[in-house]
């Protein structure tokens, strides 16, 4: 339907408070979801938004009723080449909606975060890994082309072979250096939708280690889930899971049931999730499992999106939200590093209930991808106010003196100076990003925090 | 089916045509902007719809267009079986109230248009056997209210029409439906206040293939407007005298 404005071309917007998926913190910004990506007229900044599922402050804007793009009308395929798995999308396109659409054709994305509910664009500009990252990189290794409108308002296409540089800092740019538009990427072919998972508990942080490494030669999808409410000899206790695309005969006549979603209709209370109900959880989840190894054949939804089942499920960490940390450490490190955060966790109280844990191989060449070589830890920490913010910097201490970085897609506290102390490619990229948008025009609450963009 | 889709390209009328589109159904896009449609086409045809998906010009507006439309999608599909129409416009009542020629071209589109084309439409399809008639009305139109019976009245006499379209013409085969939606999320809501119970386009392209699959002649989407209705329908009066509804 068409809507009779007074100019039809202006797009109708509306001032609604925005978050991301950890709900802290919250600014009121002046949000457009346009079916067409377009940037609004004049040059106030603007910050691109896909679904949301960033847990920090990555697409809020930079100041209360600042301008936020969101992309999720923009989504339409505009090409797919069933011989190549080649697919030209806008970039509002959902993994979710790729996945119904070319699961059941033998396709799926060649990188999956840990959810679906994420747009292309925002693939793209987090420059997203998931269980494969071992094996395959990152998602931007996947794409052959992007087209970027410009601050300028020019549209450029880029890419690995052209317009290189602005490809490198677009690609895990967060969408500082122009608003995505179109992606073009390699789907990858499957024979079935379903997963032969095995999962083997652990007894602590080495032996979790151990195997991921073990692991790697022959999965191409793995894991590790920590009980961060393990102390002493049991710290880095888990569960490790590793899967890959079952084949026909391995999936038999197994159908897909349409599974239901739980809805959490209400902020919980903020005592549901304490430490003594989820210590109990973790030990009788753990016990239950014991140290056997356990081979099942389970859907693509249950093994990547687990959480997705819930929507909504950030609700369950009370109306205060929570923060989600995520940092790499290289590999030359060794465990050290890893166990200090997990102590550090430990003694913090119980800050923080399950991490998850997962070999990353070699970095992309992206300026600001966030994977390297080495280990990537994450976990959620109810947001507790200052407590939980100096928590935060002093994992990120520890990060920094081992050479490792955080990922900004999960980051809402970071400081700029630690940030500048852990991204050594920094300076490449905003050259890069100057050269594209000289007035930072492409601006957020987390760029005005991390990068000295005004507000 | 092979249908004959007025408004594809946007919003609920883009997810309708979707799922139509995932089940193989043949599709022929009308509409305005040759640009968007062709965009659409080529959206539909990857999730499905059997290529080409072609288009041809039409303005609800202009209903001396409406016949060369329909047989450009009769050539195109070896004769339609079905006509979808989720295409009409919106405006908030304030600016309607004020500006007449807006109101009248509103009430032209979205009720002469939209009336005149599934009428055309209905013959043809009686003619050849049968067939189906899915537009999209609103819940607008089962009661006024004061903030928003200018558009409510163009859906009132589409719903009525639409009721009766189906009386008259079932028996020769052609099954009619009325798309009632609540208040969806869509780009022609943008900027309005939301309230509660509001819907997303694909929830609504699923009720209503459900609908088409069930041989419905009305359905609400999202449901549960289907009870907050026959509430405000039930509502004296003098309740609505005071109220802001």
């Amino acid at each position: 339907m068409a809507r009779l404005t007074p100019s039809e071309s202006e797009a109708p917007w509306s001032f609604e408070p925005v978050a991301g998926w950890g709900r802290h913190p919250v600014e009121v910004g002046r949000v457009e979801r346009p079916e067409h990506l377009a940037l609004p007229a004049g040059a106030e900044p603007l910050v691109p938004r896909g679904l949301g599922r960033a847990y920090g402050d990555a697409a809020l804007p930079s100041a209360p009723g600042g301008c936020v793009l969101e992309s999720t009308r923009a989504d339409r395929i505009r090409e797919f080449d069933p011989v190549t798995g080649q697919l030209r999308c806008e970039a509002g396109l959902s993994l979710a909606e790729i996945l119904r659409v070319f699961v059941p054709r033998g396709w799926f994305p060649p990188v999956t975060p840990g959810t679906k509910f994420v747009t292309v664009g925002a693939c793209v500009a987090c420059d997203v890994h998931g269980k494969n990252h071992h094996r395959d990189g990152s998602f931007g290794g996947f794409v052959d082309r992007l087209r970027l409108l410009t601050a300028d308002g020019r549209l450029v296409d880029c890419g690995p072979g052209r317009e290189r540089e602005l490809f490198l800092a677009t690609v895990g740019g967060m969408g500082l250096t122009g608003l995505i538009v179109e992606v073009t990427l390699r789907l990858r072919r499957v024979e079935t939708p379903w997963i032969v998972l095995e999962t083997q508990g652990v007894a602590g942080l080495e032996a979790m280690l151990e195997g991921l490494r073990l692991s790697a030669a022959h999965w191409p999808y793995t894991v590790g889930w920590i009980d961060c409410l393990a102390q002493g000899s049991d710290v880095g206790r888990g569960i490790l899971m590793r899967g890959r695309h079952a084949t026909q005969v391995e999936a038999g006549t197994r159908r897909a049931r349409r599974g239901r979603r739980i809805h959490v209709p209400i902020d919980a209370p903020e005592w549901l999730l304490n430490p003594l109900f989820m210590r109990w959880f973790n030990r009788l989840y753990a016990w239950s499992h014991g140290r056997t190894l356990r081979r099942r054949v389970v859907s693509y939804d249950a093994f990547f999106y687990p959480l997705d089942a819930i929507s909504q499920w950030n609700r369950l960490y009370g109306p205060r939200g929570f923060l989600q940390y995520q940092c790499v450490v290289p590999r030359t490190a060794g465990p050290r590093p890893v166990a200090a955060l997990l102590e550090r966790l430990a003694a913090a109280g119980a800050a923080s209930f399950l991490a998850v844990i997962k070999d990353c191989g070699p970095a992309s060449e992206a300026y600001l991808s966030f994977p390297l070589e080495g280990t990537t830890l994450a976990l959620d920490l109810p947001y507790r106010g200052a407590v939980t913010e100096d928590l935060i910097h002093e994992l990120n201490a520890i990060v920094i003196d081992h050479g490792g970085r955080i990922y900004l897609a999960k980051d809402a506290v970071t400081r700029a100076a630690d940030f500048a102390r852990m991204e050594r490619r920094l300076a490449q990229w905003r050259a890069v990003r100057d050269r594209w948008d000289p007035g930072h025009r492409f601006r957020s609450a987390l760029s005005v925090r991390l990068l000295g963009d005004t507000v | 089916m092979k249908v004959a889709f007025v408004g594809a390209t946007r919003g609920m009328g883009r997810a309708l045509a979707r799922r139509l589109a995932e089940r193989g159904d043949g599709l022929f896009l009308l509409g305005r902007d040759s640009g968007e449609m062709e965009l659409s086409a080529r959206d539909l045809e990857a999730r499905g719809a059997p290529a080409p998906v072609g288009q041809a010009a039409l303005d609800l507006s202009r209903p001396d267009g409406f016949g060369a439309a329909l047989d450009a999608a009769d050539r195109a599909l070896s004769r339609i079986d079905a006509l979808v129409v989720t295409g009409g416009v919106f405006a908030a009542q304030d600016e309607l109230a004020t500006d007449l020629s807006r109101l009248g071209a509103l009430l032209h589109t979205n009720f002469t248009g939209t009336v005149l084309i599934c009428q055309e439409a209905a013959e043809r399809l009686a003619a050849r056997g049968g067939g189906l008639i899915c537009a999209f009305s609103s819940v607008a139109g089962d009661r006024a209210r004061r903030s928003n019976y200018l558009y409510g009245a163009s859906k009132a006499g589409l719903s009525v029409f639409l009721d009766g379209l189906d009386l008259a013409y079932r028996d020769r085969g052609v099954r009619v439906l009325c798309v009632k939606p609540g208040f969806v999320r869509t780009a022609m809501t943008a900027g309005l206040p939301v309230p509660p119970f509001a819907g997303e386009p694909d929830a609504v392209a699923r009720a209503v293939v459900a609908a088409i699959d069930a041989g419905r002649h009305v359905v609400y989407a999202p449901s549960v407007w289907r009870f907050i209705m026959l509430v405000i329908r039930a509502l004296p009066r003098a309740v609505l005298r005071r109220v802001q509804l």
